[in-house]
């Protein structure tokens, strides 16, 4: 098997996992690790392609898709803890106030 | 190469899968960086160097210990109730990650005899990076600065103490 279809597969795999957990667990925090698993599953498989196609235009996607995951860690992590200083827990079962 | 790149790929998903399973999440933050730096590492394989080390230290380096120390201050979750057995919300969800998991894979097997070509002229390193950064694209890397910014503002309003409330004290 050629090695860019293992990078290719493995970024689906990385992928799927992610989906899995964000859909599968109930703490915030770990929905939030498994959101940057998929951010980065995508940079793997985007990394891949931009060897593929032999231009560095996939690579330079991939630094914008870091500022953005550092942009998004950054602003979901305030909310979390501004969240959690009203309602004292970050299970996402009580993430309702928006309800009614 | 190819069995490297293999085993590497076996740690990562490995890692990932950790992540998911992992009944504290501070287990959850260390298999996710292991997840990162394996992913360094492929990056290095695929003629990313200067991605390589920008993943080590933005992720590896700052997103895992900015979430281990949100961890450490509300990490805690008694009530977490996803640890305790297939109930019906986890077997949906399972289901639904292997329908994931069929498309693409639907989805990848007749598009794969593409992946023959490989190599970029100059590589992934810095200069070649930078050059292509700060020529062709330079307004989109304008607009990166200015999302950091907004995004540091919003952070910093957003765990900013309401004027109204009180702090605290740490009983005992």
């Amino acid at each position: 098997m050629d090695s860019n279809n293992l990078f290719l597969v493995l970024g689906a795999l990385i992928f799927v996992v992610g989906a899995t957990g964000v859909l599968l667990r109930r703490n915030a925090l770990i929905i939030f690790m498994c959101v940057e698993m998929m951010l980065n599953s995508v940079n793997l498989s985007l990394i891949t392609l931009s060897r593929m196609w032999g231009n560095l235009e996939g690579q330079i996607f991939v630094f914008v898709i870091m500022a953005v995951a550092a942009a998004e860690v950054a602003i979901g992590l305030a909310i979390l803890i501004a969240h959690n200083r009203h309602v004292r827990n970050i299970n996402i079962e009580t993430l309702n106030l928006l309800r009614n | 190469m190819s069995v490297f790149a293999f085993l590497i790929g076996a740690l990562s998903l490995a890692a990932a899968i950790g992540v998911v399973v992992s009944a504290k999440p501070v287990h959850s933050a260390l298999f996710l960086m292991a997840n990162f730096a394996t992913l360094a590492i492929l990056y290095v394989l695929l003629d990313a160097q200067f991605l390589a080390a920008a993943q080590v230290i933005i992720y590896a380096g700052g997103i895992v210990i900015l979430i281990l120390f949100v961890i450490m201050l509300i990490g805690h979750d008694p009530a977490d109730r996803s640890q305790q057995g297939l109930t019906r919300p986890a077997v949906a969800s399972l289901v639904l990650g292997v329908i994931l998991l069929a498309s693409l894979v639907l989805q990848l097997t007749g598009r794969l005899e593409l992946g023959t070509g490989g190599g970029i002229a100059s590589g992934g390193s810095p200069s070649a990076v930078g050059t292509e950064l700060f020529t062709r694209f330079l307004l989109p890397f304008e607009f990166v600065a200015i999302l950091l910014l907004v995004a540091l503002i919003g952070a910093l309003i957003m765990g900013r103490r309401e004027s109204g409330e009180t702090v605290e004290e740490p009983a005992g």
